[in-house]
């Protein structure tokens, strides 16, 4: 997969300072020019003097809006439904739930799929995380948070260790034991701390690290074997409900959107906001990066799903119908990015063509409201889990 | 956000989106329409090895039941 994020690969002399440096690509009076971000930074901070009031502040604000709008519409030469008409449109769709797993006492909030396409870990609001094999729907292992409400869950890239956390206000890692016996809560480590919910956690490429969202309106990277916190993310007006890393290599940027209907694009390294993307108009519940990292999807309570291009800075697709009422918490692509799996409040699970825009099916089965959709990373089967206390495993 | 009376604090604030917006307005964006040529080609090159998408032999996938039972 080509490794196509937004921030710059590119390495070396700034045209500014001339050190080595990762480069950000930008435009200085219309000529390209690649400075480091620290030379960015002070070019931007230029004229902010202490003697400006909030009124020129303001309306030089107001301009900036207006010039981001203007510099943004002028690219939106066409839309991607146009570009994509002469594609064969997709056949009938046969999805059906494989597996139901049952087991959990109350809502399913959230969750994760582990590397080796076959286990699952979820988490519910009584407090229980579940570990389950997916082929035989056995339970492998089973905690019980000291708090209730366990809105985030994942599983460490090692397969050997869950990630979770919610209305206690931290994100505690579990390494799992081959021992089933075991206590798994007396090896419980605290990572995160946050002073708000924690509404999503990611392990990064390694299990070493953790990113993580809160109700607190920020973002932070942590290392979890000291529990330092290695960077914070400022930049959201309200809470910040879902997070999603970039799937390159490298990873350095990730995608994240909360209350105040906008959707923020990260430097892991910096902690600078890159872009920023403010078209909904209500709550985005989760955003997930489409599978080139070039562009990413969000789900919203304002009943619409949308598609926004990194390279176009801009929206790109709205995937909505009039007879969608209710909010969609949990999108995630298909593996090859054509199929957008959104998960919605109406009980019902739909299937979009992400570049025609159309739907192509509607899945039902939960008795409750979707809360999590997620795809397995080899692509063959998709799970959801719901309010009805219940996983789904289609395929 | 907290509403404080002294006013450095939301001169502050303000300034930060400031500097947040020239920042934004001046990275390199691309035409609509290339952009969308790439994610239609990603998908059309990507297409064929998404078993979602194209299905795939029930013996292959391990969450569907195979169609022939082998008892005898």
């Amino acid at each position: 997969m080509c490794d196509q994020t937004f921030l710059a690969i590119t390495f070396g002399p700034c045209d500014n300072c001339s050190q080595n440096k990762p480069l950000m690509n930008i435009y200085l009076k219309n000529e390209p020019i690649n400075y480091c971000s620290l030379c960015v930074e002070l070019m931007a901070c230029q004229g902010l003097a202490k003697g400006e009031t909030i009124h020129t502040l303001k309306t030089e604000s107001e301009t900036l809006k207006a010039k981001l709008e203007e510099e943004r519409a002028k690219l939106h030469d066409v839309e991607l439904h146009q570009v994509a008409e002469k594609i064969e449109a997709l056949g009938q769709f046969v999805m059906k739930t494989r597996r139901t797993l049952k087991g959990h006492g109350n809502k399913v909030l959230c969750m994760d799929w582990c590397r080796d396409k076959r286990r699952i870990v979820s988490s519910s609001q009584d407090g229980k995380v579940i570990v389950w094999d997916a082929y035989t729907t056995n339970k492998e292992h089973a905690v019980t948070m000291p708090c209730t409400w366990v809105m985030a869950c994942a599983y460490a890239p090692s397969g050997c260790a869950v990630a979770c956390g919610g209305l206690d206000n931290k994100c505690s890692v579990y390494p799992l034991s081959l021992d089933k016996n075991e206590n798994l809560a007396a090896k419980k480590k605290s990572v995160a701390m946050h002073t708000n919910y924690l509404s999503s956690c990611s392990f990064t490429n390694s299990d070493m690290q953790i990113l993580t969202s809160s109700g607190d309106g920020t973002c932070a990277l942590w290392d979890v074997e000291s529990g330092q916190l290695l960077q914070s993310f400022h930049g959201h007006s309200a809470d910040v409900l879902s997070l999603n890393l970039a799937p390159s290599e490298t990873g350095n940027t990730f995608v994240s959107g909360g209350c105040d209907k906008k959707a923020n694009v990260w430097d892991m390294r910096s902690g600078q906001n890159v872009q920023s993307f403010e078209t909904h108009e209500s709550d985005i519940n989760c955003v997930k990066y489409y599978p080139s990292g070039d562009a990413f999807a969000t789900g919203s309570d304002d009943a619409t799903c949308r598609l926004y291009d990194l390279r176009a800075d801009r929206e790109v697709a709205i995937y909505s119908k009039e007879s969608i009422i209710f909010g969609a918490s949990s999108v995630d692509f298909s593996l090859s990015g054509r199929l957008l799996f959104a998960g919605y409040n109406d009980y019902t699970i739909n299937v979009w063509d992400v570049l025609k825009g159309t739907r192509v099916a509607i899945l039902f089965g939960h008795e409750n409201r979707v809360s999590t959709v997620r795809v397995s990373p080899d692509g063959t089967a998709f799970c959801s889990g719901s309010w009805d206390s219940t996983l789904r495993i289609w395929a | 956000m907290s509403n404080n009376n002294a006013s450095s604090s939301s001169v502050a604030v303000v300034q930060k989106a400031v500097k947040q917006l020239r920042l934004e307005a001046k990275i390199r964006r691309i035409n609509v329409s290339q952009a969308a040529t790439d994610l239609k080609n990603f998908c059309l090159q990507n297409g064929h090895k998404d078993p979602l998408l194209v299905g795939v032999p029930s013996s292959d996938n391990p969450f569907r039941p195979p169609k022939s039972c082998g008892l005898l």
